[in-house]
């Protein structure tokens, strides 16, 4: 077979995965050509999927927004998506430069599975699904059980992420991202929260705080009670800081040579604070203490 | 080695022959097409001395796959065209504002301010520093860079060819 | 405060000196055509690559290049062995093996070097290069080093020195100490080494490479290679970017040896990784001090131990101690001292020089304490700086009296007078990406604090301790048209249009070209380092022009009766601006051509005797500036807002380009401060990459307001100092300070992590 492959149908892609499994798969290169420059990995064959056309677009489809593996973060971040996905698109924002955002899609986050991706503490909190396809044909599992260890993945031999399905947002939702920069910085620690009003839920979701993206089932449930969905506040802004301890709690980080681990438990609390605070803003004269 | 292909580089088809698969269009460019005009720093996107356009978006040539680019359009520094003189309005206005010093994150940040004025013909400083963002410079601290911007905005604002 | 434009010696040459001129490299630059050092090309060229220790220590076994050998495109393997000459090389003293072949000292250490037909082969051959290390246990405590069993028969102490000045035993009523860590900084230039070794017809060799010293370079390659120095002929490549880390030789010699056993031309390009472990860092420093002062505020005694880490190699450790300990005490009047400097010898990887050399680690110190100072005396933290601040006429701590300028009190004035930013946080309709944790959207606008930080520090201009400076240059005038010749590395800095300028100004023409730099065709120009062309090959290049101009002036008068001194060089003539004959001739007219070759020196400096007490130095100059700062205090996040600065610069010569040196040193003082260091575990850096070495971006930066301070230097050549190196040296402490304003926190170490600002303590 050729050294590059470039199918245009999804059905072409899964096939040349077949006829040639150790093929690297190429979406936007930000992670690949990294280890290819540094000769971690050198490509014997390479399946480029920029031509796919089922993996690309964002759609809303009922109650469902689904995108397409192949969509950049850029794209992510255009006028017409990003209200589609609010959390989604502010990780997006932070993930490396211009250039890298132009080139890099969320396929391609899913599928290097760093405990750092930018993208993955959303779909853990939104409870996003993840659409694969391989020789067996398609399935799709829950984000939060795609993600296997450092840098490793649920899919099948063969398979292929084809795109991820979010509910429709329902909600305040934020992506918060801790960096020794302000700007072109992976993350030390991260926190997404995705609420959905209509089902009264509260999904968590950490980054850099363990092998893979991590919930937070207990600050998730901690936190349905403490917000008074018809008033649509907290029933005490104190809350918030009882919410940040149990996201900690949920933490499982460790030091590196980007941070330590009690740095990264301390600011997933400190950013989960502070994003369900901003998501029920307490309304001036109501708080109990105010004059 | 690695089939033949071609790649459209600055408007011109380009054959690229005996290549090791793993070359980046960073390589191919500057070692078999003899565009050096785009610089390797980091090997990793993370300072983008290399940035050209690929289909019309500004991206890190290190990270793409050249074998992987074949029917892109590819733009490099050296095809940058100017309206008039040698100079884009962009370039007359980096050299004029002292914005370079060493120079070899010029060529990255010419491409990247194209690609920021193309798309927002007059950003905020702080869009003009986010789209800068991807472009490390160690010598200028950015100052005369932003200055530069400026010029250039003022230079299109004014209706002067470019 | 003057200002510019009086500056220069009357000939009103546009593009002269005092007024900003385009740079003559500016225009291929920016169309992406100058031909930096990795870009080169030659026919049948092929690739140098380098084996690196994976080890900070280790014996060496053995090492089999055979199976390198058999991979095919491979042309030649070589290691120690196959050096015809010096297996050592150093920029002060050879006690650094071109490769290691008995003793590896530091990770990345070479090893052996490759030249293949492709990067990727040459990469596989490294691998197939089998060395057998006995891994042994690495010495990578600064403290330990002084007492441990020695890694190298040379010692583990580069330099143990004393500073004492006045009354060791005299106190004053207040007292505060403290110490300090700063962490191991890259100068993380944009262009990675790089150049391209071509064999000669004669057995020798030539290399075009960025460096910043070409005939240092050419000396220990030749005694490496065994060559007389002629036979080395060295071009200057362009350099993306220098700072310090090119003043030592990397590859250069891998390239000449690989050249030489190949008969092939050979390019070698370092990765980023590779560059991070090929070139020396700024020394790590553990710095104690103590004041004790009336209770005024003037400065009674001042007591220091500075504990530099020098890596593995000399390297110009002995000079960065020196440094290190004579400007200790910051730019105040400091009547006793007592100052123990020490460098030492580790298996760390070896640190020289980076831009601000020695003064950048105890000005963070020294600031620290000024403003403790300060507030144990109740005295105001800008007052007591003035209080205390040096002039011209006072002493150092080495007891050399500053006979130039040194306008400390004025530089301080000046900051504090630039317009102060509203100390308001930022309000809620801030745009989210200039809070701290910019895109991260970590913090909205209550979670910030805003404040300021001053600091102010001061360093030495050019070369000390005797060492025979000097640079050459000629000055080559025909047909109305000047051309320089130096061998000054321009490495982004300016100095080609510094050349430009002062040669229309001195001959009062308009087109100067600069003859390449290279070892063949003038002596050497010294480094472009210490702050020291724009006075060395500025000075250099103006004595060549004037000599040029006397020429001319003599011709002229010989050809027309008009006397000497009546003559003036204006706008491509010479023209008699007094007395009774008229003169205007055109310069291009005038036949023959003048030419004039010249070597310049500055006035002899002095080792220092056992005390540390002597004329050691040429000249100082000072800055200072003041931090804003924003602080999310819970996230240890900071985000430099503003940064004032005023700094003496004797005369400013190019408005622009000394805006740009100010603006670009700033930014690494605020990465310093910030961000940057080389970690190291077991001594090998962790860290070798721009994904995780940060240096600021521009939503990092601080918007800059620059204050000139000129009082020309009266030996400068047009009064102007170097203005490089003070922008990084106060620029650190500021920011520190105005981090420990917003936080009530000591941070007593830089970089300041989140961590660390958000006092989040490691179990």
């Amino acid at each position: 077979m050729a050294d590059v492959l470039l199918p245009t149908t999804l059905a072409e892609l899964v096939a040349a995965r077949a006829d040639d499994p150790t093929a690297m798969l190429l979406a936007g290169g930000t992670d690949l050509m990294v280890a290819v420059n540094a000769g971690w990995t050198a490509p014997r064959s390479v399946i480029a999927l920029r031509r796919v056309d089922e993996l690309a677009g964002v759609r809303v489809e009922g109650d469902e927004v689904v995108v397409g593996a192949g969509t950049t973060y850029r794209r992510l971040l255009a006028p017409d998506v990003a209200p589609l996905v609010p959390a989604l698109a502010q990780a997006a924002r932070t993930v490396g430069s211009p250039q890298i955002r132009a080139a890099g899609t969320i396929g391609g986050n899913i599928g290097t599975a760093s405990p750092a991706g930018d993208t993955l503490p959303v779909l853990v909190a939104a409870g996003a699904t993840v659409a694969l396809a391989g020789p067996d044909g398609a399935r799709s599992l829950p984000a939060a059980d795609v993600f296997a260890g450092v840098k490793r993945t649920a899919l099948a031999p063969g398979e292929v992420v084809t795109g991820v399905r979010l509910p429709r947002p329902a909600g305040p939702q934020a992506y918060r991202k801790v960096g020794v920069r302000n700007a072109m910085v992976i993350a030390v620690a991260s926190v997404a929260l995705v609420v959905d009003a209509e089902r009264r839920r509260v999904g968590v979701g950490l980054g850099s705080v363990g092998p893979v993206p991590l919930p937070a089932p207990e600050a998730s449930a901690f936190a349905v009670t403490a917000i008074d969905w018809d008033a649509g506040r907290l029933h005490d802004p104190g809350a918030t800081a009882r919410f940040g301890e149990l996201v900690a709690a949920a933490s499982s980080p460790i030091d590196d040579h980007r941070s330590t681990a009690a740095y990264r438990r301390h600011a997933v609390g400190v950013m989960a604070a502070r994003a369900l605070r901003d998501a029920f803003p307490a309304v001036p004269g109501t708080e109990e203490s105010a004059a | 080695m690695s089939d033949p292909y071609r790649l459209t580089v600055n408007g011109e088809e380009r054959a690229v022959e005996d290549a090791w698969l793993g070359e980046s269009l960073l390589h191919v460019l500057r070692e078999r097409l003899d565009l050096p005009g785009a610089k390797g720093g980091c090997e990793q996107g993370e300072c983008g001395s290399c940035s050209v356009r690929v289909d019309g978006e500004l991206v890190c040539a290190c990270l793409v796959l050249a074998a992987g680019a074949v029917g892109s359009e590819i733009t490099t520094v050296e095809g940058l065209q100017p309206e008039r003189g040698d100079f884009t309005d962009v370039q007359q206005a980096f050299v004029d504002e002292g914005a370079v010093q060493c120079g070899f994150c010029t060529p990255g940040l010419v491409m990247a301010v194209h690609a920021l004025l193309d798309e927002v013909p007059e950003p905020s400083e702080v869009e003009v520093r986010e789209a800068i963002s991807g472009n490390l410079c160690r010598c200028t601290g950015y100052g005369r860079v932003l200055a530069a911007v400026d010029a250039a905005v003022a230079v299109r604002r004014a209706g002067v060819p470019r | 405060m003057t200002d510019t434009t009086t500056t220069g010696v009357g000939t009103q040459a546009p593009g002269g000196v005092g007024r900003d001129a385009p740079r003559p490299d500016g225009g291929p630059k920016v169309r992406g055509e100058f031909a930096f050092s990795g870009d080169l090309w030659a026919d049948g060229m092929v690739w140098g690559a380098t084996l690196r220790s994976p080890h900070a220590s280790a014996r060496i076994r053995s090492i089999d290049t055979g199976p390198a050998l058999d991979v095919p495109g491979v042309l030649a393997v070589v290691t120690a062995d196959d050096l015809p000459g010096s297996k050592y090389y150093g920029l002060e003293h050879r006690d650094q093996p071109v490769f290691a072949w008995e003793v590896v000292r530091y990770a990345g250490e070479p090893i052996a070097a490759v030249a293949a037909d492709h990067p990727e082969t040459a990469r596989r051959a490294l691998k197939a290069i089998v060395v057998d290390y006995e891994v042994t246990t690495p010495l990578t405590d600064a403290e330990a080093a002084l007492a441990a069993e020695p890694i190298h028969p040379d010692g583990n102490v580069f330099r143990h020195m004393w500073v004492r000045k006045g009354d060791p035993d005299a106190r004053g009523p207040v007292v505060v100490e403290g110490t300090y860590e700063i962490g191991m900084q890259d100068q993380a230039f944009m262009g990675p080494e790089a150049g391209l070794a071509v064999p000669g017809d004669d057995g020798g060799v030539d290399l075009i490479v960025s460096t910043q010293w070409l005939h240092n370079d050419r000396d220990q390659i030749a005694e490496c290679l065994g060559l007389p120095p002629e036979r080395v002929r060295m071009t200057l490549g362009g350099v993306g970017g220098a700072f310090g880390g090119r003043e030592d030789v990397s590859f250069q010699v891998h390239a000449a040896l690989l050249a030489q056993v190949t008969g092939r031309p050979v390019k070698v390009v370092y990765s980023r990784e590779e560059s991070f472990l090929g070139h020396v860092h700024r020394h790590p420093a553990s710095i104690w001090m103590r004041h004790s002062a009336e209770p005024d505020g003037t400065i009674v005694s001042f007591e220091a131990r500075i504990l530099l880490d020098g890596g593995a190699y000399r390297s110009s450790s002995y000079h960065v101690v020196a440094n290190a300990a004579c400007f200790a005490a910051g730019p105040y009047t400091t009547p006793n001292a007592v100052v123990e400097g020490i460098g030492v010898r580790t298996n760390n990887p070896p640190c020289g020089a980076m831009r601000g050399f020695g003064a950048v680690q105890v000005c963070f110190a020294h600031e620290a304490q000024m403003d403790k100072l300060a507030d144990a005396c109740a005295v105001d933290r800008i007052d007591i700086r003035l209080r205390n601040a040096m002039g011209t006429g006072d002493t150092l701590l080495t007891g050399q009296v500053v006979e130039g300028a040194l306008p400390t009190a004025q530089v301080i004035r000046a900051a504090a007078a630039l317009p102060l930013p509203s100390l308001d946080p930022p309000g809620p309709d801030a745009d989210p990406l200039v809070l701290p944790g910019g895109a991260g959207l970590t913090a909205t606008a209550g979670d910030v604090v805003r404040a300021t930080g001053f600091a102010v520090g001061f360093k030495n201009l050019m070369y000390a301790e005797g060492y025979d400076d000097d640079s050459h240059a000629a000055c080559r005038l025909e047909g109305g048209i000047a051309t320089v010749t130096c061998a000054a590395a321009e490495v982004g800095q300016g100095f080609v249009t510094l050349a430009q300028q002062i040669t229309r100004e001195v001959l009062g023409v308009t087109d100067v070209l600069l003859a390449p730099a290279e070892t063949s065709t003038i002596a050497s120009a010294g480094s472009t380092s210490a702050s020291r062309q724009t006075w060395m090959s500025g000075g250099a290049v103006e004595k060549a022009a004037r000599a040029v101009r006397q020429q001319v002036v003599a011709h002229v008068a010989g050809l027309t009766g008009a006397a000497e001194a009546d003559l003036r060089l204006r706008a491509g003539r010479v023209v008699a601006a007094a007395g009774p004959v008229t003169v205007d001739l055109a310069l291009e007219d005038l036949a023959p051509a003048f030419e004039a070759s010249v070597r310049f020196q500055h006035r002899p400096t002095f080792p220092l005797d056992a005390d540390g007490q002597g004329d050691a130095h040429v000249s100082v100059a000072c800055a200072a500036h003041r931090a804003v700062v924003d602080v999310d205090p819970d996230l240890g996040l900071v985000r430099v807002v503003a940064m004032a600065t005023a700094q003496d610069v004797g005369r400013v010569l190019n408005p622009t380009a000394a805006l740009g040196q100010i603006e670009g040193g700033i930014a690494q003082g605020v990465g310093l401060a910030t961000m940057e260091e080389v970690v190291l575990v077991d001594g090998r850096p962790r860290n070798p990459s721009f994904t995780d070495y940060l240096i600021p971006t521009a939503l990092d930066m601080p918007t800059v307001s620059v204050a000139w301070v000129e009082e020309p230097e009266p030996e400068a050549p047009f009064g102007a100092k170097g203005v490089g190196e003070p922008p990084v040296i106060s620029s650190t402490p500021a920011v520190v300070a105005a981090v420990r304003a917003a936080t009530g926190r000591d941070l007593v170490r830089v970089p300041m992590l989140p961590a660390a600002v958000a006092g989040v303590p490691s179990p």
